[in-house]
């Protein structure tokens, strides 16, 4: 049984409609990147996983329980965190009252406040200023660190590269691999297909809300993607 | 010093518009709801301390603890079983549906209670007072309320700044949906929101009742000084709304000294001297 199991997703907002049939499986442990234009339906697809937009019961299992319609915050006590695009960290509250708040759900695990500290260290000479003055990057990386506050079994990242610099890029990938060596399985959107060729091990290419390609970084080429990312 | 006097009456006088205020200034903050029954709710708690005085013939200060239990019970049903579907619907449906219950609650006092005034005897503590001088004399009943309303908004801020629940309201306040994605049941944050405010807004109308007297009538009035001491503060400051109310308490002191029946004019005209030269209030958080 995969962990997260997504059948014939057609999801939007209101009268829009922005995905069209999305079919995906995802392993325990699995790294996992959806790549794609803008526009292409990548962040409505996690929105659907992470609850934020409701669909049928059925269409969306996690563990083998159907959660389509499980409000968002019933979804993280299962194991579900979403680091949404944008950051939308909480600009009053302190950088460690920001990660408090993450662990609202009360799930126990490998990820408390000092190890989250020691995966970005500069978050650690933050903790007591407030959120709204930190830097993209920071507030990117404190997204991402209070996203690992709930513990989950599945952390769905959207867009991490958006609107940063570079090296700002690099330097918050470099917590990836420690959070995939602790067993989270990681569902990430991205716009920079060399990132996310990088560290994922499964790769779906997606295209106006259809998925045009699937498969791991070694079987397919960069023409292939090419085609596939501007559907040409 | 007759100045003097004056200013000091309007401090005390602010803590009571505090009382009404901080609840009010909670639920916006939190839900960003506009809650215009909030003076007929403070005015219900005082005649639920009235029925409570009228049955076990006790000090309306011993109905204390219960009144404010009662109201957060209902407060918390009130947002669950209805304000939660109102929001839905959008922030205008919410401000109508406090409107309605404004309305109702207005009604059914009026049915229960006739439109006769009543008020509450806390025995000899409503005349007893501290002399100054000739001229200055505090009570210790108005004394009692601000140092009550002080130990409100301290315990207030307490709650919200060291508690796990106080934290959920301040990330919900911040971004609901954000909050909802760490695991914030909003529903249930809403209700205990509102739990709060109503029972903060029950000693603030059980005060108003030893005070003075009370009518079913009473609330839009205090809705209205509640509002313009928030706004005074600064929307979503605690100690602002504190300050907010003494500064209207003062100005109406002042007001009825200069001419006896003046002091509800001179209040409402500072307010709006402070709505025009500072929209965002003395004390507004400066965020983003």
């Amino acid at each position: 049984m995969s962990l997260l199991e997504l059948t014939d997703i057609c999801s939007g907002y209101g009268h829009f409609q922005a995905l069209f049939g999305i079919n995906l499986r995802i392993e325990e442990g699995e790294t996992h990147a959806v790549i794609g234009a803008n526009g292409a339906g990548k962040s409505t697809l996690l929105r659907t996983i992470c609850g934020l937009i409701p669909t049928d019961s059925d269409k969306v299992r996690f563990d083998g329980q159907s959660i389509g319609q499980l409000p968002p915050h019933k979804r993280v006590g299962l194991g579900i965190s979403y680091v949404p695009e944008g950051r939308w960290v909480f600009p009053s509250l302190t950088v460690a009252e920001n990660l408090m708040v993450g662990a609202h759900s009360r799930r126990t695990g490998l990820w408390t406040m000092d190890k989250v500290y020691e995966l970005f260290p500069l978050l650690s000479r933050l903790r007591q200023r407030q959120a709204f003055s930190l830097s993209g990057g920071e507030q990117q990386a404190l997204a991402i660190a209070r996203g690992l506050m709930s513990n989950p079994r599945l952390l769905l990242l959207d867009e991490v590269s958006l609107g940063l610099a570079p090296v700002v890029v690099e330097k918050i990938y470099e917590a990836m691999p420690a959070i995939v060596e602790s067993g989270t399985t990681v569902l990430l959107v991205e716009q920079d297909v060399g990132q996310a060729m990088k560290f994922a091990d499964r790769i779906t290419c997606m295209l106006e809300g259809r998925q045009v390609l699937e498969g791991s970084p070694g079987e397919i080429s960069s023409e292939e993607i090419f085609a596939a990312y501007f559907g040409v | 010093m007759v100045w003097v006097n004056d200013i000091i009456q309007g401090i005390l006088l602010g803590g009571l518009y505090a009382l009404f205020a901080a609840g009010l200034s909670l639920v916006f903050g939190v839900m960003r709801l506009v809650n215009l029954a909030h003076g007929d709710f403070g005015v219900m708690a005082a005649y639920i301390s009235l029925v409570i005085v009228g049955s076990l013939n006790i000090n309306p200060f011993y109905t204390l603890i219960l009144v404010m239990i009662v109201m957060a019970i209902f407060g918390y049903l009130l947002q669950r079983g209805l304000l939660n579907y109102a929001m839905d619907a959008g922030p205008l449906q919410a401000i109508l549906a406090t409107f309605g219950i404004a309305i109702i609650i207005q009604n059914l006092l009026l049915e229960g209670f006739t439109a006769n005034s009543k008020g509450l005897d806390a025995g000899v503590i409503e005349n007893a007072f501290i002399r100054i001088s000739d001229q200055v004399v505090i009570g210790w009943f108005p004394l009692l309320t601000i140092i009550t309303s002080v130990i409100v908004l301290f315990g207030l801020q307490l709650f919200l700044g060291r508690t796990r629940m106080g934290r959920a309201f301040r990330a919900t306040a911040d971004n609901q949906r954000a909050a909802q994605l760490m695991g914030i049941d909003n529903r249930h944050l809403y209700g205990m929101a509102m739990a709060v405010a109503l029972a903060i807004v029950a000693i603030g109308g059980v005060f108003i009742g030893i005070r003075t007297t009370f009518s079913p009538s009473a609330g839009p009035f205090r809705l209205i000084f509640a509002y313009e001491a928030v706004i005074i503060g600064g929307l979503g400051s605690l100690w602002g709304t504190l300050v907010g109310g003494i500064i209207l308490g003062i100005a109406q002191v002042m007001g009825d000294h200069i001419q006896q029946g003046w002091g509800m004019l001179v209040g409402h005209l500072v307010f709006l001297a402070i709505l025009a030269f500072r929209p965002q209030g003395l004390f507004a958080k400066q965020v983003q």
